[in-house]
């Protein structure tokens, strides 16, 4: 059974090569444009793993983390954390409110591959 | 008629009374429980009113009416000059003062010769003033036995003879109790407090008496003196005599503080500065008090006895006794006994005091008798010597009562007096506040002013009192018509006191500053100075130590101390001095400068410093101190006060500067983080579009096999991307200059309407691309502007572009609006959009903030162009704001000024 991933970004541009990317690995693919929408989405469609933007409107991708992270019921969802931001400073507070991994935008999409399937536990 | 004896066993029993309080008093000292309080204090300051106020103040009032208040009002204005008086008391304690003489000595080098002058005034000036206060006591006795001959003679004695014997016995008792006179006598400063109230009480009750037993209170008394054209006179200032007043009011005012026993209460009996407060406004209180029925007195007594021949200076006696008020009149004389009484005591012990330590010491310390005693304790032999000094001092009085009877020269000896010791002032007030006074100087100054007062005022008394020719008084000396001491120089038409004030004083402080400024002092003498006037500012130990070299061993120094002060007494004083070191015992001493100094100043509190500094300096190998090296010593410690005052100044100047440091610090740190939120907010807007650049460009890279329509798609992005790319980095580029201040401007003058309509073509087809409508209301030509107009194009086509970015397709609706008013061109974009909140209208301007509504699109643009337009038209010197609400669409809106008519 194809894991279930979440893309949240705002950018429709970013989701389209995130969405074609992953699809053609085989994952099957929900897409939410804010923090509001992907909290929504996660219950709806119940992925394995977010790729989780943070500079988004309404909700920024910290506080849908501490969300998530709140529900016990949700202890293992997997949550990458995506940003243009790159300071050290964000990278250790996304970590620190429960991330999994964090990688800054632009990425390598051989890296985030493989970042995604070793977080998932694919071979 | 009273029976004498009982006038007696009542004078005795008032002169035990004093003993017991002046006992109590010293027990209470000795115990190291003072009774000295500041109200005690301040009583005890009106010894200044003697039997001459007690009696005398009333009998002045019946011919010169108002004038006897000066001689309290000078004395109330001089206490409240307490920063002097405070800095005295500060400089006697310090140095261990003994007397006024002491004072003026020690400030001018500890000289003998000044210290024995300034004695010579005093005796001089004061010990007729002691004969008055006996005249006084006997003029009482002969008015309470009315010439019965009770009086006269007691026992055989004469009565006043007695008074002195009983008054010497008090004073040896107390006065001489210890050598130390900077110890205090405080069972005497006691028994004085309690004759100041009992000649208050006294003085009072007469007067309500008066008022309103033999009157019917103040306002018939006034009344009945007003109906009296001679009485109405004596209510009335006179303005002729102002001149009189101010000399009367100079002399009161130095006589509260310069009379040897007022110098002795006030400064040398205080026994703590705060007890001064209280008596600055305590003391005038009691003038008053002591004044209120003065007034009253005279003018009753005037009425009741009139054109009988009764003396005006016994009207505080006569009054009660003509109405038959015994017991009152006896209070009276009791009142009038202790105002002569705490005089006599006090004067004589201030005198004394004087007299052995500036006469009679100096003498007996060149004689050969006393080297060959060596090695005798002292100690007894000064008490010995005090106790002389006042048993003659009071004799001499007694002598001079007795010779001069009724004589003119004793009953204006107050006033005399109080001229003799304003001779002091200059040396002793220059003394205080000015560095350059020398001894030479202070010589001079007393010297002259003192001869003055001899020629002008004291010979002419005596001529008065027929004891020497008149001649030289009626026609001058030599018969020199200028040199008539009434009227030096033809100066006529002032009383006497006033001429001698004013040609002793002008001689004395001219001699004192024209000697001073041409002499300069030994070395001793300017390391007084400095310290007498720096009193508060040096640390006295620190002078001291760094103003004596020389060698010489504790045993001497302890010898010479249990020499003069006796054994027991020496040893307390240096045990005491050894615990405020820090050492258990006194033989642990070091026979350093510090132990040298509280040897001397011990010594100067007995012997008078003058003495104690050629004590010291028998013992001590001093190494003697040039002028020029005490000059630099005390230069130095002016440098050093000078560099700590720079240093303070300085180190406030850092502070300051420090403070505006830490400020730009902290500015320079908050343009710091916001610069790194810019950086990092760039890179945020750089770094998005490059993702997807960079995502889609890998896929197709690494993937030939994506469909056709995808790859076209892909491509499609990258490029819109890359195009978005390239406009941030351009405006980000752009932003960067003008906030510079590097962009380069390229002025012109154009038709701003004009330039609208160009606008508006360049993006027709953008808004017929969305279907929004663009209405316009721009005027045929004008207005003319002068300012950038690619800048402005560049404005203008920002805030339309917004306007059709926010809009919705189909219904929007654009209306530009030119207009000119108030010398500003104005251009207003208003469209129908989804509008801003308040908050909104004030962060769109903001860089990276974009506004509108993200709920269905994410506005397309970099977050720069209203930054940018805002700085290119603020540039030019106008405005970019916008008006809107939520829901009712915005209107943005700009202004430039106009190109003014003359160019």
């Amino acid at each position: 059974m194809a894991h279930k991933i979440l893309i949240v970004d705002d950018e429709p541009n970013i989701v389209i090569s995130l969405e074609f990317l992953l699809k053609k690995e085989g994952f099957e693919i929900a897409i939410a444009g804010d923090g509001d929408e992907a909290l929504a989405q996660v219950a709806a469609f119940n992925p394995d793993l977010v790729l989780l933007d943070v500079m988004m409107p309404k909700k920024s991708g910290y506080e849908v983390c501490e969300i998530l992270r709140l529900d016990p019921e949700r202890a293992k969802l997997l949550i990458l954390m995506l940003t243009a931001k790159g300071r050290d400073t964000e990278v250790a507070k996304g970590l620190a409110i429960g991330a999994d991994a964090y990688m800054t935008k632009p990425f390598s999409t051989k890296e985030l591959i493989a970042k995604v399937k070793s977080l998932l536990g694919v071979a | 008629m009273l029976s004498s004896w009982f006038v007696a066993l009542l004078s005795a029993a008032y002169f035990a009374l004093l003993f017991a309080v002046a006992r109590f008093g010293d027990a209470r000292a000795d115990s190291g429980r003072s009774i000295i309080s500041a109200n005690v204090y301040a009583l005890s300051l009106a010894v200044y009113c003697t039997s001459w106020t007690f009696f005398g103040s009333v009998g002045r009032a019946t011919t010169g009416g108002l004038s006897f208040l000066t001689t309290y009002l000078g004395p109330t204005l001089m206490l409240l000059a307490a920063g002097v008086i405070i800095k005295m008391i500060r400089i006697s304690k310090t140095y261990r003062i003994t007397s006024i003489a002491d004072f003026i000595a020690s400030r001018y080098g500890k000289s003998q010769s000044l210290a024995g002058l300034v004695t010579v005034i005093a005796v001089v000036g004061v010990v007729p003033y002691i004969a008055l206060q006996l005249k006084a006591i006997a003029a009482s006795l002969d008015v309470l036995f009315a010439g019965s001959g009770h009086a006269e003679f007691f026992w055989g004695l004469d009565s006043a003879f007695l008074i002195v014997i009983v008054l010497a016995l008090f004073t040896i008792l107390f006065g001489t109790r210890h050598l130390d006179a900077t110890e205090r006598h405080e069972g005497m400063v006691a028994a004085i407090a309690v004759e100041s109230v009992v000649k208050l009480v006294a003085f009072v009750a007469v007067g309500l008496f008066v008022t309103y037993g033999i009157f019917g209170g103040f306002s018939d008394l006034f009344a009945k003196a007003a109906a009296s054209p001679e009485l109405a006179q004596l209510l009335r200032p006179d303005p002729a005599r102002a001149g009189n007043w101010t000399a009367l009011l100079l002399l009161s005012a130095l006589a509260i503080i310069l009379l040897p026993r007022q110098f002795q209460i006030i400064v040398v009996e205080n026994v703590d500065e705060s007890h001064y407060r209280r008596a600055v406004w305590l003391f005038p209180l009691y003038l008053l008090l002591i004044n209120l029925f003065v007034l009253p007195l005279a003018i009753g007594g005037l009425l009741d006895f009139n054109g009988q021949n009764v003396n005006p200076d016994t009207f505080v006696l006569t009054l009660p006794l003509a109405h038959g008020a015994n017991a009152l009149a006896l209070l009276a004389f009791m009142g009038g006994l202790s105002a002569a009484t705490g005089m006599i005591i006090v004067e004589t012990i201030a005198l004394s005091t004087m007299v052995c330590n500036d006469l009679a010491m100096p003498w007996l310390l060149r004689s050969r008798w006393l080297r060959t005693v060596r090695r005798q304790d002292l100690s007894g032999l000064l008490i010995g010597i005090r106790r002389a000094a006042i048993a003659l001092i009071l004799v001499l009085g007694y002598i001079y009562f007795r010779a001069a009877g009724e004589a003119y020269a004793l009953v204006s000896i107050g006033l005399i007096s109080q001229a003799a010791v304003a001779q002091f002032a200059p040396a002793l007030f220059g003394g205080m506040y000015w560095k350059q006074g020398t001894q030479a100087g202070a010589v001079a100054g007393l010297s002259a002013g003192f001869a003055v007062w001899l020629y002008t005022l004291l010979l002419p008394s005596f001529a008065k009192s027929g004891w020497i020719g008149q001649e030289f008084v009626e026609r001058g000396l030599f018969g020199w018509s200028w040199l008539q001491p009434q009227a030096l120089f033809g100066l006529s038409g002032l009383d006497e006191i006033t001429h001698c004030l004013w040609w002793s004083l002008l001689a004395n402080i001219a001699a004192y500053l024209v000697v001073s400024l041409l002499t300069r002092p030994d070395a001793v003498a300017a390391s007084q100075a400095e310290r007498f006037v720096d009193i508060f500012r040096h640390s006295r130990v620190d002078a001291d130590t760094r103003l004596w070299r020389g060698k010489t061993s504790s045993a001497a120094l302890v010898g010479l101390l249990e020499r003069f002060l006796g054994a027991a007494r020496a040893n307390q004083q240096l045990a005491a001095h050894a615990q405020a070191r820090g050492l258990a015992d006194w033989r642990e001493l070091p026979a350093d400068a510090a132990f040298v100094h509280f040897a001397e100043a011990e010594l100067a509190g007995a012997i008078g410093s003058a003495s104690a500094r050629v004590m010291v300096a028998s013992v001590a190998q001093e190494d003697d101190l040039g002028l020029e090296e005490v000059l630099d010593i005390l230069d130095e410690a002016t440098q050093v006060r000078a560099y700590s005052r720079e240093l303070e100044m300085k180190q406030q100047a850092l502070e300051a500067a420090t403070a505006e440091l830490r400020s730009a610090n902290d500015r320079l740190r908050e343009l710091d983080k916001m610069k790194d939120d810019f950086i990092s907010t760039v890179t945020h807007e750089l770094r998005t579009p490059l993702t997807s650049i960079r995502a889609l460009s890998e896929m197709l890279h690494e993937d030939p096999e994506i469909e056709a329509a995808d790859r076209t798609r892909f491509l499609s992005i990258i490029v819109n991307e890359a195009e978005r790319l390239t406009r941030l980095i351009n405006q980000i580029l752009d932003m960067a200059k003008l906030e510079s201040g590097r962009a380069e401007w390229a002025t012109s003058e154009f038709d701003f309407g004009q330039l609208a309509r160009e606008a508006m073509d360049s993006l027709y087809q953008l808004f017929r691309e969305k279907n929004v409508a663009l209405d316009y209301d721009v005027p045929e030509h004008g207005p003319l502007v002068l300012a950038d107009r690619d800048r402005l194009m560049q404005v203008m086509i920002n805030l339309l572009s917004n306007a059709v970015k926010f809009v919705a397709g189909d219904d929007g609706r654009v209306v530009v609006k030119v207009s000119a008013a108030d010398g500003l061109a104005r251009m207003a974009v208003t469209d129908n959009g989804p509008g801003l909140t308040a908050e909104e209208c004030s962060v769109v301007f903001e860089k990276f903030r974009q506004g509108g509504n993200t709920m269905t699109d994410k506005p397309q643009g970099t977050g720069l162009g209203l930054p940018i337009s805002r700085q290119i038209v603020e540039y030019f010197g106008g405005n970019l704001g916008v008006e809107s609400q939520p829901g009712q669409g915005a209107s943005f809106f700009f202004t430039v000024p106009l190109l003014a008519p003359e160019q």
